[in-house]
């Protein structure tokens, strides 16, 4: 029994040793991959495609009509969006997919960088680094950020003063600004979220900001405004929906109008990022990038409350 | 754990056959066999493996380069100002204290609905208790967390303004506070202590009850200096196990706790080591990033620990009874 109870756990240490080398040489192979086995399938179906139509590129017609899937992944923010363009270009385009992903800006642009999506939703500009990875920015719209509290609320609008006041824990009670009493309840988003870092640089407040809630996403944070009596918190102006009431900033109405004339100051950008020409930015991507652009890419988002170019 | 037991329980089955039979073709099978279970269980070995080495390459860069000491003892969480900041001191504090809480609490409750089960209980309410507890181990955490937010939340925020009505110190919440996660935590952590409690109080012997009835000790006198005392590592088992459960949750704990980084105190918006690295992850990158994975392997070194923990309370006790 001795005897065999050895061989067993040499079989076994072997077995694991054997493995772990395996993994290694697996892991150095892909290099800088976040999630291997994703990719990993992705890549082996891309490298398929090019064995298919290898020429395709030579023999492209200019009005050929693009086919595959077209992956989008990153800001939050940009969902509603993202979705209603995705929609509106798959009827125009029956052969092609599209799939968004909401998992953040930045790690929109990543998985770009990366190779796993074609396209990276931001809700802000590329930053030096980024771009020196080769990626480029298409700008889409402008979104206003509006300021919103809980519908029985009694005030209509606040200062920028007013406002950096309330998120630096000086004012505390609606009181203070024309309101009921009630105490404030200051809600934010996380750090790195895109659309807390426009409200932050708006008030010029960066990590300065006392919040009585971090929240992760914006429809946690219209969920909670909406629910506490006394909340105040920022969203997209396409995602704060009638929920919620929104303040006037500064004497400004937040409405698209106003965004796209430049007269309500808390905005922000929306862009979507892309590998750039020769980085193997395919007829999908620029048919993409074009729809949306074009005329009736703007009506959507005219539509859903964004200020176009 | 769970890993090393199989791989020593398929050893046990395997060789022992293979030497008796002795013959040629009984042997291959069972070496087959026997490297189809040392497979099986590699499985989960791997996958530990797999995790710790891919959370110690992407953290350990960020633990370089912060510092340890500035991560675990700093005080200031604010990884996008310039300069960042990494300290966790709160969120490790916070971690503590409110498993500690819920632990204290959960368990209390748990070994006593353990006892009423094992002891008490007649059918057919026994049954109806038992399957209430198998229900409430399967409800998901988000469940658990939507409803801390629509009816938790609410009621704290009602204490909230009642205690602190007037103070103009007091940052209000909206109800979104430890308390509410530590209620939440307690519940969820329920039916492990209470199934593992029920079966360690089981597994007393009868004579124990016979010889402390018949002293004339009472009923009570025999559950509570008796039987559990015998019954101590299996409860001290199931307790362990909550804190496991307690301090890995994050769905639920996300919902109700209100993710800001404080001081653990009762009516503040806090945030768990396992939410601070849910919520920010979507959008970190670089060394925020690296630094959220630096907190993974905190977190994992507690879980370790606690695991430690549980096979030398097993270990114990079974060198005491077995």
């Amino acid at each position: 029994m001795g005897k065999g109870k050895k061989g067993f756990w040499e079989f076994l240490i072997l077995a694991g040793i054997c493995m772990f080398v395996a993994g290694l040489f697996i892991r150095d192979g892909r290099g800088q991959n976040e999630s291997p086995g994703l990719s990993d399938w992705r890549e082996g179906n891309e490298n398929q495609e090019g064995l298919w139509g290898k020429n395709t590129e030579q023999d492209r017609e200019p009005e050929e009509k693009p086919e595959g899937i077209l992956q989008i992944a990153g800001s939050t923010s940009m969902e509603k969006v993202t979705w209603a363009l995705a929609e509106s270009f798959m009827e125009e385009y029956p052969g092609v997919t599209v799939t968004v992903e909401c998992v953040g800006s930045s790690a929109g642009i990543e998985a770009v960088a990366e190779g796993r999506v074609q396209v990276g939703n931001a809700s802000r500009t590329l930053k030096e680094e980024e771009r020196k990875m080769g990626l480029v920015e298409t700008f889409l719209a402008t979104d206003g950020i509006v300021v919103c509290v809980d519908p029985s609320n009694q005030v209509q609008n606040l200062t920028k003063k007013e406002l950096a006041d309330i998120y630096t824990g000086r004012i505390v009670n609606w009181q203070q600004v024309g309101g009921e009493d009630i105490p404030i309840v200051v809600i934010g988003r996380e750090a790195g979220s895109g659309t807390r870092d426009a409200f932050e640089t708006y008030l010029g407040l960066a990590g300065q900001c006392r919040h009585a809630n971090e929240l992760d996403s914006a429809g946690a944070v219209l969920a909670r405004i909406a629910t506490t009596a006394g909340a105040i918190g920022y969203l997209s102006m396409a995602e704060a929906d009638e929920r919620v009431k929104r303040l006037w900033l500064d004497g400004v109405e937040p409405c698209v109008e106003q965004v796209a004339e430049g007269r309500y100051p808390l905005s922000r950008p929306f862009v979507m990022v892309t590998g750039g020409e020769g980085t193997g930015q395919d007829l999908l991507v620029d048919t993409w990038l074009t729809f949306v652009r074009g005329r009736k890419g703007q009506k959507i988002m005219a539509h859903i409350g964004l200020a176009g170019p | 754990m769970a890993c090393k037991a199989e791989v020593e329980e398929s050893f046990h089955t395997v060789t022992p056959v293979g030497t008796v039979l002795g013959s040629g073709r009984g042997r291959t099978a069972d070496q087959v066999a026997g490297s189809v279970l040392a497979t099986c269980a590699m499985v989960s070995f791997l996958a530990v493996a797999a995790i710790v080495l891919y959370m110690v390459q992407k953290g350990a860069p960020a633990i370089l380069e912060v510092g340890w000491k500035e991560i675990l003892f700093g005080r200031v969480w604010d990884p996008v100002g310039t300069p960042p900041r990494f300290g966790i001191l709160y969120i490790v504090l916070t971690s503590l204290v409110g498993t500690c809480l819920a632990v204290l609490l959960g368990s209390s409750v748990g070994v006593l609905t353990a006892v009423f089960l094992a002891e008490l209980a007649r059918e057919p309410w026994a049954g109806i208790v038992r399957t209430a507890v198998e229900l409430l181990a399967g409800i998901p955490s988000v469940v658990y967390g939507l409803l801390g937010i629509y009816l938790l939340n609410p009621l704290m925020y009602r204490l909230e303004r009642k205690v602190f009505a007037g103070s103009d110190r007091h940052q209000f919440t909206g109800g979104a506070n430890l308390l509410c996660a530590v209620l939440v935590l307690a519940v969820m952590i329920l039916p492990t202590v209470i199934s593992v409690t029920e079966t360690a109080i089981r597994s007393v012997g009868q004579e124990l009850r016979a010889a402390s009835l018949a002293l004339g000790a009472s009923r009570m006198q025999t559950i509570f200096r008796q039987i559990l005392p015998a019954a101590r590592s299996g409860v001290a088992t199931g307790v362990v196990l909550g804190v496991g459960r307690a301090l890995g949750e994050s769905m639920a704990v996300m919902l109700v706790a209100g993710n800001c980084v404080n001081v653990p105190l009762p009516f503040c918006s806090v945030r768990f080591l396992t939410t601070a690295i849910v919520s920010e992850m979507g959008y970190a990158q670089g060394t925020h990033r690296g630094v959220l994975f630096a907190i993974g392997l905190v977190l994992f070194g507690f879980i370790t620990l606690i695991n430690g923990v549980v096979l030398g309370i097993l270990k114990k006790g079974a060198s005491k009874f077995g």
